[in-house]
């Protein structure tokens, strides 16, 4: 990639800037949707933001007009997730990249918390056989965990 | 041939083609004999010009006279109507713009789609009322030949399968094409060879119409 | 047989959590187009999935295919090859060469027969051309991939060229070229079209066979509804300006630069079914409209033949005017020829013509009612 960045790229601006493509705003239906159904029923709803046809920006626009809250969150499993809370209290956006950083899916999930940040009873299972095992132990030496992969 | 896509590439191709040739083939065949079996000489003296009134007349006549209008009004306005948005259709549709582009060289500007769509849909409902009204007026179910049926027939399928098209009402898009194109072939194929040549001449018949009035002297 | 590890084993091997399992899952449901409440569902599936055997078969084909595929990122293709299926062969990915390849190839169809997968791209000289126009080992396509079907449990052509023919198949198909689904009868064949098909297709429909085991829903062409189920054009987000009749006319004029849509410079997206437009390409980077370029109508049969690329859609395929014209000339000799015939026919009858007196007609007439 070092060698792409050599080549100057020159971007002419004509003046004419970018377009409203006006696919940022039924979304945010859904989301108002969704976010009035969390409040009422308390079911969490997700809305997956890959298959939509956006324009070139929809999805900058969008991500933008939710903004930024309070929460800010990174997993870090087969690379990294962020998460974080909109200026939304309730409506949060779940990033999940690979190893390389590149962006795999980008959700947005209407709960009172994403599901990935909740533990799993697999591995809290796990980890109350590694606990035992390392209270057990003599020297009480640190186990491998699991982001050491 | 046998999938959507095959089907749409016949039509669009060698159908194409061989609907363009009988259309052309037949309307120089009909429109050079006209032309060619002319006018009985007229020995008297003329006291006006043909060519003026002529052409005075190719475009008056696009209106019915008074008298006519009262006796069918319902024929008068309703094939205004359809005829109009038959025109708009073919010819102000950018989609056929681009057609006429690519077969004759010339390009105009067009309406907006959406235009052009509300005009279509009434356009079909004009035709079908103007079949209900063939059945159903007891003078023109008496004189209507088959081949006015066809003629009905044959111009009212490309409206309407132009408009499913344009809807996408039938799937997929290439067979809801194929279809529309197939249904303009067979309206060229058969236009020679029934009423529908009044497309050009009917203009040379309101020219001769004209031409004899002027030629009389009197208003044309 | 050989045994294999659920993918759930294998990915608690490499020491991901349940929590990163989940993630996969997530990820997985929205490459397939499901919705993310699935990922459970998912989760449960890959949990007793075992790896299936895939078996690569690279017919003639640009490779294409396999580049977009190493472009895929979810999951990446090391994760796809370790984790997710077990590419036993694959001419150009692998590292072995030769018989030693060849070797594989056999013996993971003898081992897992009845239950690989047998993925081809590039399309195949039919069973009546020369065999010669295409061979790997000396063996020739049509017959490596008749042993290929044999065992496999279905069949996925990936690209234009094995699920239609494609390029070799465009006229004039010098090597007879067959899509696969022409030569496969008796097992599933699933086409992903495109040239080359969207990566994350590709691996959507390995992934949906993974974990539900069976093909997806699929269209007349045996196409993955959930990807080439809506065309081009009612996905495309240039569409308002089709609707409003605003027109790109020529590449970088004023109509362009604004967006505007780019049916008059040929975009076939009316015609076409694909996901270019929602999911687009390079992770969603952009795509062919987004980028100024109408759409070429690839993953649709005989693109190549199917008029100009900057040809619009409406218009015909074959160059008329000269046809015209000849059709014209013999139209009008004809009907010169007619009016010629007519003509002489009256000049006849007028030189023959006998005068009748009024009384001779009015006798003739007493008779008539």
């Amino acid at each position: 990639m070092s060698g792409l960045s050599k080549i100057g790229v020159i971007v002419e601006d004509d003046g004419i800037g970018p377009a409203e493509w006006g696919n940022a705003l039924p979304i945010l239906h859904q989301v108002r949707h969704a976010l009035r159904k969390l409040r009422e029923t308390g079911e969490p709803t997700l809305i997956d933001l890959r298959a939509m046809p956006f324009g070139p920006g929809d999805e900058e626009r969008l991500v933008g007009l939710l903004g930024r809250g309070e929460v800010e969150a990174r997993v870090e499993a087969l690379g990294p997730t962020r998460i974080w809370e909109t200026a939304y209290p309730g409506v949060w956006l779940v990033d999940h990249r690979n190893a390389q950083d590149e962006r795999r899916a980008l959700h947005i999930e209407v709960s009172t918390i994403p599901a990935i940040l909740r533990s799993q009873d697999e591995d809290i299972a796990d980890a109350l056989i590694r606990l035992d095992a390392c209270i057990a132990s003599d020297s009480g030496a640190a186990y491998p965990s699991p982001t050491d992969v | 041939m046998s999938d959507p896509m095959g089907f749409l590439l016949w039509v669009k191709g060698p159908a194409f083609d061989w609907a363009l040739a009988i259309f052309a083939l037949g309307m120089f065949a009909r429109l050079v004999e006209i032309f060619m079996l002319g006018r009985q000489v007229n020995y008297a003296e003329p006291k006006g010009s043909e060519w003026g009134p002529g052409f005075k007349t190719v475009f008056t006549r696009t209106f019915a006279d008074p008298g006519t209008f009262a006796r069918s009004p319902f024929d008068v306005v309703l094939g205004w109507i359809w005829h109009i948005g038959f025109l708009v259709a073919l010819l102000l549709f950018i989609p056929h713009i681009e057609l006429f582009k690519s077969v004759l060289g010339l390009s105009w500007p067009g309406l907006p789609n959406p235009v052009v769509d509300a005009i279509t849909a009434i356009t079909v409902l004009g035709l079908l009322l103007a079949l209900w009204h063939r059945l159903s007026s007891p003078v023109k179910r008496f004189i209507s030949t088959p081949q006015d049926y066809l003629v009905w027939a044959v111009t009212f399928l490309p409206v309407l399968t132009g408009y499913l098209a344009y809807h996408r009402l039938i799937n997929p898009y290439p067979l809801a094409l194929g279809l529309h194109i197939l249904t303009v072939e067979v309206f060229l194929v058969v236009f020679p060879f029934t009423k529908l040549t009044h497309v050009f001449t009917a203009f040379i018949a309101r020219w001769y119409n004209g031409a004899i009035f002027g030629r009389k002297g009197i208003e044309s | 047989m050989a045994e294999r590890k659920t993918l759930n084993e294998s990915l608690r091997e490499r020491g991901v959590s349940r929590r990163g399992f989940l993630k996969f899952c997530t990820v997985t449901a929205s490459l397939m187009a499901l919705p993310p409440s699935m990922a459970p569902a998912i989760a449960a599936a890959l949990e007793r999935a075992r790896r299936p055997s895939v078996i690569w078969l690279s017919f003639q084909e640009c490779t294409g295919c396999t580049e977009s595929l190493t472009r895929s990122f979810s999951p990446t293709v090391e994760d796809l090859i370790l984790d997710v299926i077990s590419l036993d062969y694959h001419h150009t990915l692998q590292a072995a060469a030769g018989h030693q390849a060849e070797a594989a190839r056999e013996q993971a169809m003898k081992d897992n027969h009845g239950e690989y997968i047998l993925i081809v791209d590039g399309s195949l000289p039919g069973p009546d051309m020369n065999p010669g126009y295409s061979t790997i080992a000396g063996i020739s396509n049509y017959q490596m991939l008749m042993e290929g079907v044999a065992g496999a449990k279905a069949v996925v052509a990936v690209g234009t060229c094995a699920a239609f023919g494609g390029l070799p198949a465009a006229g004039p198909n010098p090597t007879g070229a067959v899509a696969v689904m022409d030569l496969v009868k008796d097992k599933p064949v699933i086409n992903v079209s495109g040239c080359p098909p969207i990566p994350e297709v590709i691996t959507g429909v390995l992934a949906h066979y993974l974990v539900f085991g069976t093909p997806p829903e699929l269209d007349e062409y045996n196409r993955p509804k959930v990807f080439f189920g809506q065309s081009i054009h009612d996905r495309c987000y240039r569409r308002p300006f089709y609707d409003k009749g605003l027109f790109a006319e020529t590449f970088d004029d004023e109509g362009a630069r604004k967006g505007w849509c780019l049916y008059r410079l040929g975009c076939k997206g009316p015609s076409t079914y694909n996901a270019c437009a929602t999911m687009r390409w390079n992770s969603g980077t952009s795509w062919p409209v987004e980028s100024g370029h109408p759409c070429l109508g690839c993953s649709e049969p005989r693109f190549w033949d199917a008029g100009g690329f900057y040809e619009p859609l409406s218009t015909p395929l074959i160059a008329e005017g000269p046809t015209v014209a000849v059709a014209g000339f013999a139209g009008a000799v004809a009907g010169g020829a007619l009016a010629a015939m007519a003509k002489k026919a009256t000049a006849a009858a007028v030189a023959q013509r006998q005068p009748v007196k009024v009384e001779e007609l009015e006798q003739s007439l007493e008779g008539q009612p």
